[in-house]
């Protein structure tokens, strides 16, 4: 039996709004290394594929479309790619994904911080572009509008899409930029000759000569090849046009099935969104369903805490992903049965942290073992390695062509 | 009597990129781009109780003649990124970020710095340049949007905002406070900056880090560069490594200080240097003079020479006289190279003829008397002496080295050099506190906080 890919989700303090006021919460030092440290080295401990750093541009909110002035909810965080950063030296072979916004911020920019990413990990970096639409977000930069979803639109992932298929199609563009500028020096560029005086092999440093209908972008990148050649590209997908963003650019796509027929439906449409792009078979795309999970070893305990969290909260918590509750084991039941619809992998978003990262850590992650289900030891140093992805060769290389 | 106390010196390193004076030939050269290299660099700092460590930018690859420039060290990773970085792997070294003005925008820029900051604890620093070229601009969405004479204005504008920005979220702001039920007071993060630059408002997500303002830097040594920096830095990069120019550019900056209310030790000017060291004065003579044959090659004298003169010289001997045609002056071969904005083009081919022709030199040794000469040069102890004399007298404040070899080009400073220092009392035996400000001997930032409606 193949194994499953497993990653988690971090954020805060965890996933509900109120699990920073639980006992073993450590909130005032979500702006800490050490915090972090703590988190990602405990998913490494259980041996996951990768962790995500959420990130927003803006201050958080709990309104999806809109700032709000809540004070009772994690306000506050740090850029996502320096953290992750500041946590490669710390690891060792587990994935860091960081989340980046690609509305208001520059592609050349991106593309050189991932790749730096990339060699300060010694290659276990992904990235995680994400659009905004919050007209709070383009003031915080006074450049550009963009399209404001209402409120009647937010009830609806497919209303949302049409409304944003503008900043999507800008997402193509500036994940498109984004990997030419990966592959603008080729693996072998410099070449330390100096019989002939030359650092570099010009030649093999090219100008990436992006033109979109949003920007462009000449090049070279400033930063020789990521040891990955390409880091892992991830999108997380709820309708037809991000499944297309995805379709076209990522090498692992996030979808939110509430169901098991659900994860067949979802699938099905990302596997007809993918059939609209040519990319070659040999640029494989995982799909991983996420969860956000409430992990217990007492059957019904998890449903509890839950439910006291929500009562702190005021409200009961739900969220884009399936809401799961219960025992490791009956995850890893319902994983290994949603698996069958052809799910690489699963985004796990724990409740709170810690008790849910150390439950799926300690809990769920021997119990996959014990069915056969999950690695035992980790079996690659690289992202794409441990996902089963190939290292692309430069496309320029490919090409031949002078830069 | 009283005597005057030693100044302490202020040490600082870089990690040389994209000069060719990094000598990428030499057999112990390591990478470029691996985290390694910078980690053993930042290690051999602190090592030294440097005050910190810097990054330099440039935000497209060099360009000779149409092509990439394949000569020197080319390629380097987001200074903010590899900092970060390197913040797990020390912990008292200042991390100093070079970051462009132009094609960023506050916001990003503000929540970034405060985010190494606090990753840090207290040790970020951010080193504002401006730049305004096209050339530059063709890798951005805005393009070549900035004339020339609002780099500055635009510099500080920036910087203004980005306090602004640093200042929105108020001590105690931050509570996380779980019996009261409040994770943040009212109004956190609160900013609105309206200006000729930047029209911006809404809230800031990420509160200050432990140093409130990161030390900020500056290394631009035109009229407005120096201004630039009295009124807002606290570090300048001066360019003036002899001891008769950097006593006169010292008055000059530390009286710009006093029309802003700033004292002169707010504002810290450290020159960068390189240095060569030998067992016996002649050794270290020797010695310099294969590293300069080493930095500039036949083929980077032609380069060098050719980027003054605007056109191409390739049929020129390397070992020969200088060329016999004149330049072009408004011809520009060499592109993303900065060797000559300081002085004019035409005023350099000037001081070059007349140089060569006084002392005799071929293309290539002119090349290398006017590029490649260390500041310091000695024995260890004539280099600490150096070091020493020129800050006590007031040329300096300290300095910012830059190795000629990556990595392990500071290890003979560090175990060479930096005991005499220590010595003779005017370098720290260890780190006396854990911010940058505290290791600059800076008073804590001036915040400005918006009164509660």
């Amino acid at each position: 039996m193949t194994h499953l890919h497993l990653a988690v989700a971090l954020d805060g303090t965890g996933w509900h709004p109120a699990a920073w006021r639980e006992p073993d919460a450590r909130p005032a030092e979500i702006l800490t290394a050490r915090y972090w440290a703590d988190l990602v080295l405990e998913a490494e401990r259980g041996l996951l594929d990768f962790v995500t750093v959420e990130d927003t541009l803006g201050l958080q909110t709990s309104a999806f479309h809109r700032p709000d002035d809540r004070t009772d909810h994690v306000r506050g965080r740090l850029d996502a790619v320096l953290l992750t950063a500041a946590l490669a030296p710390l690891t060792s072979r587990i994935g860091l994904v960081p989340t980046t916004n690609v509305t208001h911020t520059e592609p050349f920019h991106l593309a050189i911080g991932i790749a730096s990413l990339d060699h300060a990990s010694l290659g276990r970096a992904g990235w995680r572009p994400q659009i905004t639409s919050r007209a709070a977000d383009a003031a915080h930069f006074g450049r550009r509008t963009t399209p404001q979803l209402t409120d009647e639109d937010v009830t609806d992932s497919e209303l949302i899409a049409a409304r944003l298929r503008g900043l999507f199609g800008e997402a193509h563009e500036v994940v498109e930029a984004v990997r030419r500028l990966w592959d603008s020096w080729e693996d072998d560029a410099v070449i330390r000759d100096t019989a002939t005086g030359r650092y570099l092999d010009g030649a093999k440093v090219h100008h990436v000569d992006f033109e979109g209908e949003h920007f462009s972008v000449r090049g070279p990148s400033i930063t020789p090849r990521p040891p990955q050649g390409q880091p892992v590209v991830t999108v997380l997908a709820h309708a037809s046009t991000p499944y297309e963003l995805a379709a076209a650019g990522a090498d692992v796509v996030f979808v939110t099935p509430q169901s098991r027929p659900d994860a067949v439906a979802r699938l099905g449409a990302f596997e007809r969104a993918r059939q609209r792009f040519e990319r070659p078979a040999a640029e494989p795309i995982r799909a991983f369903a996420d969860l956000v999970v409430f992990l217990d070893e007492e059957p019904g305990r998890a449903a509890e805490r839950k439910q006291r969290l929500d009562e702190a909260d005021g409200a009961v918590f739900g969220s884009d992903a399936l809401v799961f509750t219960g025992t490791p084991a009956e995850l890893a039941d319902l994983l290994l049965d949603w698996r069958g619809t052809g799910l690489d992998g699963f985004r796990l978003r724990p409740g709170a942290l810690p008790h849910d990262l150390t439950a799926i850590t300690r809990g769920l992650v021997p119990e996959l073992q014990r069915r056969g289900a999950f690695r035992t030891a980790y079996e690659a140093d690289t992202l794409r390695g441990l996902l089963g992805l190939p290292r692309p060769a430069s496309r320029y290389a490919r090409a031949g062509a002078e830069g | 009597m009283t005597v005057k106390p030693l100044k302490q010196i202020h040490l600082a390193a870089q990690l040389p990129s994209v000069q060719h004076t990094v000598i990428w030939s030499d057999p112990s050269a390591g990478s470029q781009i691996a985290f390694d290299s910078f980690a053993r660099l930042a290690r051999t700092a602190e090592r030294g109780k440097f005050d910190f460590f810097f990054l330099s930018e440039g935000l497209r690859l060099r360009e000779h003649k149409g092509r990439v420039l394949d000569l020197d060290v080319a390629g380097r990773p987001e200074a903010l990124t590899v900092l970060s970085a390197l913040s797990a792997v020390t912990t008292h070294l200042g991390l100093a970020a070079t970051v462009n003005s132009t094609f960023n925008e506050p916001y990003d820029v503000a929540r970034r710095v405060a985010t190494l900051d606090h990753l840090s604890g207290g040790r970020a620093a951010w080193n504002v340049v401006t730049s305004h070229d096209a050339f530059t601009g063709e890798n951005f969405r805005r393009g070549s949007f900035l004339d020339e004479a609002d780099r500055y204005t635009r510099a500080a504008e920036f910087l203004h905002t980005a306090r602004e920005l640093w200042d929105s979220w108020r001590p105690g702001d931050f509570r996380a406070d779980a019996a009261a039920g409040e994770f943040v007071r009212p109004g956190a993060g609160r900013f609105a900056h309206r200006g000729q630059h930047f029209d911006i408002s809404g809230r800031f997500s990420t509160p200050a880090g432990p140093q409130g303002h990161p030390v900020i830097i500056q290394a631009g040594d035109s009229p407005e560069g120096r201004e630039f920096a009295a009124a807002d830095a606290d570090v300048i990069f001066s360019r003036h490594a002899d001891l008769a120019g950097g006593r006169a550019a010292y008055r000059d900056v530390k009286a710009r200080l006093a029309k802003y209310g700033r004292d002169p030790e707010d504002l810290k000017i450290i020159p960068s240097v390189s240095y060569v060291l030998g067992d016996t004065p002649a050794e270290a003579a020797e010695r310099a003079d294969e590293v300069a044959r080493a930095q500039v090659s036949p083929q980077t004298a032609l380069m060098l020479m050719e980027a003054a003169w605007g056109r191409d010289l390739s049929g020129y001997d390397p070992d020969g006289p200088l060329p016999d045609v004149d330049p072009v002056p408004e011809s520009v071969v060499t592109k993303g190279h900065n060797l000559y904005r300081s002085r004019g083009r035409e005023e350099t081919v000037r001081h070059w003829r007349k140089t060569a022709e006084e002392r005799g030199l071929s293309i290539r040794e002119l090349i290398t008397e006017v590029t490649a000469r260390p500041t310091f040069v000695g024995t260890p102890r004539q280099v600490a002496d150096a070091m020493n004399e020129f800050v006590q007298s007031d040329a300096a404040d300290g300095f910012v080295f830059s190795p000629n070899v990556v990595p392990g080009g500071l290890d003979e400073l560090v175990d060479r050099v930096v005991p005499l220092l220590q010595e003779m009392g005017v370098h720290r035996a260890d780190y006396t506190g854990p911010t940058l400000r505290d290791h600059l001997g800076l008073k804590p930032a001036r915040r400005h906080f918006e009164e509660t409606p």
